[in-house]
């Protein structure tokens, strides 16, 4: 199996012209615990901590949009947990990190920060866009996250033109850059490949491949279900890497980001995944696609979290017990956090018109 | 310091020159940057003064360099982005309206994309439809978009240099028609963008003539030539089209009581329109002694045919003609 696993993830393999993604994207395989050999416990605990953090944050944003409590449009990572998880690891303050719709998955990844997105998916004032931004647009630039956007591959040449900056900062930061196997059909991220090619720039192209751009699977838009192509084609180095398995998506994206900061350039990593939820909401919407339907019970046996948590188990380092307090734990957490938010205030109204200019001293 | 004379593409250059010196964070990103053309002077040797890090010749990717130009303005940068044509900029349409233009607002003020987008009006020539576009009443729409339309050189060098300087994202728009235009023009200053406003650059008393950019030149021609037919006009240069205001206009109108407002633009949903509607809405009934009049472009893309391009683009004569004609009885 680990064999057949190195072949299919071997770039000059791929390289050949069989942009496929084979093994990673058959539902029935990598079901299994996760490889921990030699890795800390601690930062595996931690790491199982943030994902599990994570998706009870997901489950209840759903029920709440379910419940129509929330009404701006959510874009759930529910399943994509570890890709932002695994990455974050290696990840400092003044790096960085750009993301897209479906961006509440990197945004916690890197602060934990539950209360300031619920308060924002409010439209309160406490949240972490000030209640201006909504789901989809996320921010919080003392942890790294310069800004998520919904229009699909804009914020690819903004993370571009972030790297720019480090590069002339020269202080080794990287810039990140999270989107979906969709945005790889946009102009703006084929021409931010080539520009972060030939300028060399320091920067992470992450692309979550969850195999659907809305309602369309991969195979209904693209010739070839890997997206590594484009990277090669632009001659930007590559990897794909398991999605769900947080222990190599955070090794391969270590050495990606320590490449960048030693001025290699930019490095593409193709994490592959599965989106549980629909494209918008807390739904499953298994009535789109290509054998939806049929896929997505085994998709959820690749489940992130459970395939570390039965490693952790393996090794004694997590008893039964031990997981069902933490998501205990953490439920309360969150179920406190979202009375919080519920309570906060709401923007003023002079805040419509403060905000237009940065440049405050003009209406 | 002394008053010099300079033309309007020696004002855009000394702007140039002077970011680059004065402030190590600027930086110029564009097409042809390193071509011996260098856009109708206006950035002669930039790049064999300042060298080929400051001054970036780029892929043909307008998305990705406005977008990268917005990422490295987040990073504490100054970039300005120069866009040859007009025309070409829109391919990277998103990136200004939705991405530069909105972040400040829907981050709660935390951010913000101090980049600044220069793109030429570069028109005649039988260069067409799709070389010789004058948008900026598209751009003027957006909030969050400040556009800056200089019609002097002094206002090419000093709103330029206040254009990089403002924390806001910024359209500089420059027109090759007014390179050669020159002025006398005290020695640079850096001046606060978000407080200039229209000006009234030539004082009269029977008619306000409204212009940005060339069009502001083309008032000035004709106030010239309607003097002689005793006909005084007041002429208010834009100088900033978003955010607008509307003091100046107001008062110059209650004054003259008669207003045509002229603009390089289409009609419907144009800047000249908006400029009507915007002083009507604030001065009495009663106070305009003639319907207001708006000369642009005729609703039609840019012919090639010189015969018609004789006919599309606007006249001082024209301008002198519609307004003789306000003070018919």
């Amino acid at each position: 199996m680990l064999l057949e696993r190195e072949v299919i993830s071997d770039s000059r393999n791929l390289a050949n012209g069989h942009y496929e993604l084979g093994l990673f994207a058959n539902p029935d395989a990598l079901h299994e615990a996760v490889d921990i050999t030699g890795q800390d416990t601690r930062l595996l605990l931690q790491q199982l901590r943030q994902m599990v953090l994570i998706r009870k944050a997901e489950e209840k944003i759903g029920d709440m949009v379910t419940a129509g409590t929330i009404k701006c449009p959510c874009h759930l990572g529910i399943g994509q947990e570890a890709i932002a998880v695994g990455l974050s690891t290696s990840l400092r303050s003044t790096d960085r990190v750009f993301g897209a719709h479906r961006s509440h998955t990197h945004f916690l990844a890197l602060n934990n920060d539950v209360d300031s997105l619920f308060s924002e998916v409010l439209g309160k004032v406490t949240g972490c866009s000030k209640g201006m931004g909504g789901s989809m647009h996320l921010i919080d630039k003392a942890h790294g996250f310069w800004g998520s956007v919904p229009i699909v591959a804009a914020s690819v040449p903004i993370a571009t033109g972030a790297a720019l900056a480090a590069k002339m900062d020269g202080k080794g930061d990287v810039a990140v850059s999270y989107f979906g196997d969709g945005a790889v059909e946009e102009g703006a991220l084929q021409e931010s490949l080539n520009l972060a090619s030939i300028m060399k720039l320091p920067i992470i192209f992450v692309c979550e491949n969850n195999f659907f751009a809305s309602h369309m699977h991969i195979s209904q838009r693209q010739s070839l279900n890997s997206t590594i192509r484009f990277a090669h084609a632009h001659g930007i180095p590559a990897q794909i890497v398991d999605g769900n398995d947080v222990v190599a998506m955070a090794r391969v994206a270590k050495e990606a980001i320590e490449r960048s900061r030693d001025d290699l350039g930019p490095f593409f990593i193709e994490a592959v995944t599965y989106r549980w939820r629909g494209h918008v909401g807390p739904r499953e919407d298994t009535d789109v696609g290509v054998k939806r339907n049929e896929d997505l019970g085994r998709w959820k046996l690749r489940d992130p979290i459970q395939r570390l948590v039965g490693a952790l188990e393996m090794f004694n380092h997590l008893k039964v017990n031990d997981y069902i307090k933490l998501e205990s734990e953490i439920q309360d957490l969150i179920n406190d956090a979202w009375l919080k938010a519920e309570d906060a205030p709401y923007p003023e109204h002079h805040a419509l018109l403060d905000l237009v200019y940065f440049d405050s001293k003009v209406k | 310091m002394e008053m010099q004379t300079i033309t309007y593409a020696e004002g855009i250059l000394s702007a140039f020159r002077y970011l680059l010196s004065t402030h190590p964070e600027v930086f110029v990103f564009g097409q042809g940057l390193w071509s011996p053309w260098y856009v109708g002077t206006t950035m002669t040797d930039l790049d064999k003064e300042f060298g080929k890090r400051r001054i970036i010749d780029s892929p043909v990717s307008e998305v990705a360099v406005t977008g990268a130009a917005i990422g490295a303005a987040m990073g504490g940068y100054r970039p300005i982005i120069v866009h040859p044509r007009v025309d070409f900029m829109m391919l990277a349409v998103d990136q200004i309206v939705t991405q530069a233009a909105k972040w400040t607002h829907m981050f709660g003020g935390q951010t913000n994309a101090p980049l600044t987008i220069r793109g030429i009006v570069n028109r005649g020539g039988e260069q067409g439809a799709q070389h010789s576009q004058a948008m900026h009443s598209w751009f003027a729409h957006v909030p969050g978009l400040r556009v800056v339309m200089p019609a002097t050189p002094e206002d090419a060098r000093d709103l330029l240099i206040a254009s990089v300087l403002s924390d806001d994202p910024v359209l500089y728009i420059d027109d090759r028609w007014l390179y050669e235009t020159t002025q006398v023009v005290p020695p640079i200053s850096e001046k606060k963008l978000s407080v200039q406003k229209p000006k009234i650059i030539r004082e009269g008393t029977d008619c306000t003539l409204v212009g940005s950019s060339y069009s502001t030149q083309l008032c000035l021609d004709a106030a010239d030539l309607l003097e002689s037919n005793s006909i005084s006009c007041e002429v208010v240069d834009l100088r900033v089209i978003n955010p607008l205001d509307y003091e100046t206009l107001v008062t110059s109108v209650e004054k003259t009581q008669r207003l045509c407002v002229v603009d390089g633009g289409w009609s419907n949903c144009g800047l000249a329109g908006e400029i009507i509607a915007g002083i009507s809405e604030r001065i009495s009934p009663g106070t305009l002694l003639a319907r207001p009049i708006r000369m642009t472009l005729p609703d039609a893309p840019a012919p090639t045919s010189k015969v018609l391009e004789q006919v599309y683009y606007c006249k001082p004569e024209q301008i002198c003609h519609r307004v003789a004609s306000m003070f018919e009885r």
